[in-house]
């Protein structure tokens, strides 16, 4: 059948790609890369039916295809909307879908708890990446924000019910891969909450991946030794022979010590394969690996600002295509953080990183509030 | 001229005997002899559109029903009845079962539905009983069940409970519901048309306009069509609150002014205590609110009427929306601060929460609102309130975001010096009466 | 929990309404069932029970009822007053009787007399805007309410109470 699958003409942002009907434009704005692709925190391509709530992937179709040119008369969700041939879409080049995902950046941050220092998920979180790219800088609520109430999950899973934004991967995730879903989206409106009613432990042996899917620091990994900021471990690409799973991981290492087991992801931050529980929770030893090397991180992350192996830059021609509009540099981690030196390149260090290379300068951080004062 | 409630006031016309002896039923013999494709012609022709809200034409609606060989397709008819303002579905079920009845009966053949359910709004649980009942005394005489009336043609009709939340009224979220789910509303397409209940094909009406089809198919396509005016054809429910004499549900041809039916003995009688006319919501809370100064004319200074052009003649900027019907008038003394502030709560309490402008936005809103209304809002938060109104419409999964929206947008639109009034005289803005009655200048010297 | 005879056989027959692996469409209907069978609200046992009914999780279960207002997920008093409280009814003074039933009752919104008779419930528009200002008591709409009707209606409430005493 994909053989007959007839090809589209889609132009996004002024870039024009062939792409089989039924590609979403997100998707097709994914063949493109770069700024061109709109976010997305709730669309997860493994996981199906996810998709076309948080709404921060809108864009404008100026025309609706070939055969019927009207443009659509309201912005729609990309990870939902399929191409059509012919069709114009804009993204960046939008000034009102600009303004929407501000607006969007602006309600999910709303009540969305100010804890980032304290947030395992920090450097990860796609809500800050978002925020950061997308938001504007100011809030405007005077308003306290919701709080929930805290529920014990288990020993596996931490949940904080005040992070989440409601992006229904993790239900999707525990319908598709444990066939025996326990926890869920309860309540209603703004009141609406992830959990299990009951405070019921999740053990599900693949239970485990609700963490690698979940955009934010609401469900997070209770085994992370020491609770270390992502950016002081260093990723490497390994694998086991697993009965259960593919085996394939990330380890994400500091010397010798395993911190924290992860699936690997892809550039758009989504899970490669799915793991089991016993790697991620349980083989928390160098031995139980064979390492494979550095882990290539091309997702534009604060992970990746130490130039990490591979890590993607904006191609020139790209900022020429996209009317002039230079893509807006994520927030520079230097300026959150003391620790990291800018001169050290995780990539080049023989090895895996270890603490004294992380060792506070003064002096460097004098130079980074230069440098950042001129970005301005 | 009435066409649906010209019997409501028989004593005991909710029962089958009476109804039936008062030509009920004679609509679905005549269709019952007609091809399932005629039935359409005629609803098409007759220009009858939804009369849930949104005013889509129901012929046409039907027309798109996909016809996949062997998938079997459901009617479903929409009482969920929660718009605020909005209680004509209640009256038609309460006093007319049989109407509605005939009217599904009807349709369901016309549609292929050998399943057809009624999705009620849970509070109604009283009419759940007479609709029960109804279907119960239909059954015995033949006109559902197994073979009817000798057509070969089977029909079941369920009457299925919600459990209050009005985003059940979104036909999507509706069929959630239905099936045993949350009523998060779907992600459209596909349209359920396409895939609607247990993703067969599905046409979701509202009560009024599944009743309707009764007279569509006694009077015929045309004559229903040249009753009104315009693209606005038929008679329409219209349920009235508020500050008016007479509330309740009438019927109306839809050339009727706006001034007559508050004014006019037959309908609103006025506004208690000799009062003045301060603003209408004249199509459910969703719509925009217009002052008095707006409402009986147009800005072009043309009489306005109770139809779909005429209401929202003048967009959003001077004009509103015919909606569900649902009429609710305000006299001078109320103050559309507070009215909004509780239509603001309305819709951060019902937003389904899958969609963050929807979700977070309406709850802003209303905190908002909440802080003019009692005297702690300032200046600036006017302004916020229209800026997060513009980022929540549009941009949401479903309706409902525009609904929360536009009730703020117009209420600052035409009553901005109230809202500023509320934040330079925060003590008296606590009392309730607040006296800017300047809306309600006499009626006949309006001009715009 | 336990259903009795007679609504185990409406339950059964709810059931039966639906197409073959469709009876989950049965849960709401049922769940109005179940919180008439358990005084007026749904406990853990009682969903759980329903999951078993209809052969669906009690996730399932968990997320539907805390979704709909009409369901109760703590006990409530033997009779409920969900007093409208939106824009039509605030018109013709709504207000005025919620507060009303505070002051006489004693009980704030969401609260339960002490001896478990009333409870008040806050309400958004239950479709009775011309007949405000209105309250669902039971099965019931209560209309064009004023402090007297309240009075009676409270009455009537504690005369019932006592008789089935
Ligand atoms: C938030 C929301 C609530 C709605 N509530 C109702 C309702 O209570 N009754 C109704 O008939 N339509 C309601 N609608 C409109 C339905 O989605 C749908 O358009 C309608 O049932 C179609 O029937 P019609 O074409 O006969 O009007 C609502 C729509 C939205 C977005
Ligand atoms: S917990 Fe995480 S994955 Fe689950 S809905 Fe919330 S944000 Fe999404
Ligand atoms: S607009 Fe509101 S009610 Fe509609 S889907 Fe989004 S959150 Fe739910
Ligand atoms: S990614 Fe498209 S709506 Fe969330």
């Amino acid at each position: 059948m994909s053989e007959q699958t007839p090809k589209f003409k889609v132009t996004i942002d002024n870039i024009t790609i062939e792409v089989p009907a039924g590609t979403t434009i997100l998707n097709a704005a994914r063949e493109i890369g770069g700024d061109v692709t709109p976010p997305a925190m709730c669309y997860y391509s493994k996981l199906e039916g996810s998709g076309g709530k948080c709404r921060t992937c809108l864009v404008e179709v100026s025309k609706g295809s070939e055969k019927d040119p009207r443009p659509m008369p309201k912005l729609v969700a990309s990870c939902r909307t399929t191409v059509m041939d012919g069709m114009e879409v804009k993204n960046m080049t939008s000034p009102k879908v600009v303004e929407a995902r501000k607006g969007v950046v602006e309600m999910q941050l709303l009540n969305h708890p100010l804890d980032c220092p304290v947030c395992d998920q920090a450097g990860e979180c796609h809500l800050q990446d978002l925020s950061y790219e997308h938001g504007s800088s100011t809030t405007r609520t005077e308003f306290e924000r919701t709080t929930f109430s805290q529920e014990d999950i288990g020993e596996y899973i931490q949940l904080h019910k005040t992070r989440c934004i409601l992006c229904y991967r993790c239900v999707f995730a525990a319908n598709q891969l444990t066939g025996k879903r326990e926890h869920g989206v309860l309540m209603r409106g703004d009141h609406a909450e992830i959990s299990t009613f009951i405070g019921k432990a999740l053990e599900n042996e693949f239970i485990g991946n609700v963490i690698d899917v979940c955009p934010v620091g609401a469900l997070t990994d209770k085994t992370f030794r020491f609770k270390n900021r992502v950016w002081f471990t260093k990723p490497v690409d390994a694998h086991r022979n697993c009965p259960t799973c593919s085996g394939k991981t990330r380890l994400w290492m500091r010397g010798e010590e395993v911190f924290r087991v992860t699936a690997r992801k892809d550039k758009w931050g989504e899970v490669e394969e799915w793991i089991c529980n016993d790697c991620r929770f349980h083989k928390k030893q160098a031995s139980d690996w064979v390492i494979e090397g550095p882990s290539k991180i091309d997702r534009h992350s604060v992970i990746s600002q130490n130039h990490y192996q591979g890590a993607v830059e904006a191609q020139p021609e790209l900022v020429n295509e996209i009317i002039g509009k230079n893509p807006k540099l994520l927030f520079d981690i230097h300026e959150v953080s003391d620790v990291n030196r800018e001169e050290i390149d995780l990539s080049k260090i023989n090895g895996p990183a270890h603490s004294d290379n992380f060792l506070a300068n003064q002096k460097a951080k004098h130079e980074r509030k230069l440098k950042v004062g001129r970005n301005k | 001229m009435k066409l649906l409630l010209e019997n409501a006031h028989i004593e005991g016309i909710r029962y089958y005997e009476i109804y039936r002896k008062h030509g009920g039923y004679r609509a679905a013999e005549k269709a019952l002899k007609m091809a399932p494709d005629e039935i359409v012609e005629e609803v098409k022709k007759s220009g009858l559109r939804g009369r849930g809200g949104a005013g889509f034409p129901a012929g046409m609606k039907w027309s798109f029903l996909a016809k996949p060989e062997g998938v079997p397709r459901h009617l479903v008819c929409n009482a969920d009845e929660s718009e605020p303002g909005t209680f004509k579905d209640r009256y038609l079920m309460e006093f007319l079962p049989h109407l509605l009845i005939e009217g599904l009966l009807i349709s369901s053949f016309a549609l292929g539905s050998n399943l057809t359910f009624i999705y009620i709004r849970g509070e109604y649980a009283w009419i759940v009983d007479v609709l029960e009942q109804a279907i119960a005394e239909a059954k015995t005489n033949g006109w559902l069940g197994k073979n009817i009336q000798g057509t070969g043609f089977d029909c079941e009709i369920h009457v299925q409970r919600g459990a209050g939340a009005y985003i059940c009224g979104e036909e999507t979220a509706l069929l959630e519901s239905l099936e045993g789910k949350r009523g998060n509303p779907r992600i459209k397409p596909p349209f359920p048309a396409v895939q609607g209940l247990w993703l067969r094909p599905t046409v979701v009406n509202n009560v009024e306009t599944l009743a309707a089809v009764v007279p569509i198919m006694n009077i015929g396509g045309e004559a229903y069509s040249k009753i009104g005016v315009g693209r606005s054809t038929g008679t329409k429910l219209i349920s009235a609150c508020g500050n008016i004499n007479k509330p309740g549900v009438y019927e109306i041809e839809m050339n009727l002014s706006v001034e007559e039916f508050i004014y006019s003995d037959e309908y609103c009688s006025g506004i208690p205590k000799g009062k003045k006319l301060k603003a209408c919501i004249p199509g459910g809370s969703s719509v925009p609110i217009v002052p008095a100064n707006l409402l009986f004319k147009t800005a072009k200074g043309e009489t306005r009427y109770m139809n779909y052009e005429s209401l929202s003649d003048g967009g959003f900027a001077t004009g509103t929306m015919m909606g569900s019907g649902g009429f609710i008038v305000l006299d001078e003394d109320q103050c559309v601060v507070r009215h909004t502030m509780t239509l603001a709560r309305f819709y951060n309490h019902e937003s389904c929460g899958q969609c963050s402008p929807c979700r977070e936005g309406t709850g802003w809103m209303y905190k908002i609102l909440k802080n003019i209304e009692y005297g702690k809002g300032k200046m600036s938060d006017i302004d916020l309130l229209w800026d997060i109104q513009g980022k929540i419409e549009g941009n949401t999964i479903c309706p409902l975001g525009d609904a929360a929206a536009w009730p703020v947008a117009a209420a600052i639109r035409h009553f901005r010096d109230e809202f500023e009034w509320h934040v330079t005289h925060p003590e008296e803005a606590q009392t309730r009466n607040y006296g800017l009655a300047h809306y309600a200048e006499p009626l006949s010297t309006v001009t715009v | 929990m336990k259903f009795s005879e007679e609504k185990l056989k409406k339950v059964n027959e709810i059931i039966a309404r639906y197409p073959d692996g469709k009876q989950k469409s049965a849960l709401i209907p049922i769940l109005h069932i179940a919180q008439e069978e358990n005084n007026g609200w749904l406990d853990v046992t009682t969903m759980d029970h329903v999951a078993i009914m209809l052969n669906i999780l009690p996730i399932e279960v968990y997320e539907v009822a805390t979704f709909y207002s009409m369901f109760n997920l703590k006990p409530v008093g033997k009779h409920v007053f969900e007093v409208c409280r939106t824009g039509p009814c605030m018109l013709n003074g709504s207000d005025d009787i919620i507060q009303y039933i505070k002051d006489k009752l004693g009980i704030n919104e969401g609260e339960t007399t002490s001896d478990g008779l009333f409870t008040l419930k806050p309400a958004e528009c239950l479709g009775a805007c011309g007949y405000a200002p209105m309250m669902q008591l039971g099965k019931h709409y209560r209309e064009h309410l004023t402090k007297e009707k309240v009075d009676l209606i409270i009455d009537e409430c504690r005369r019932n109470a006592a008789k089935n005493n």
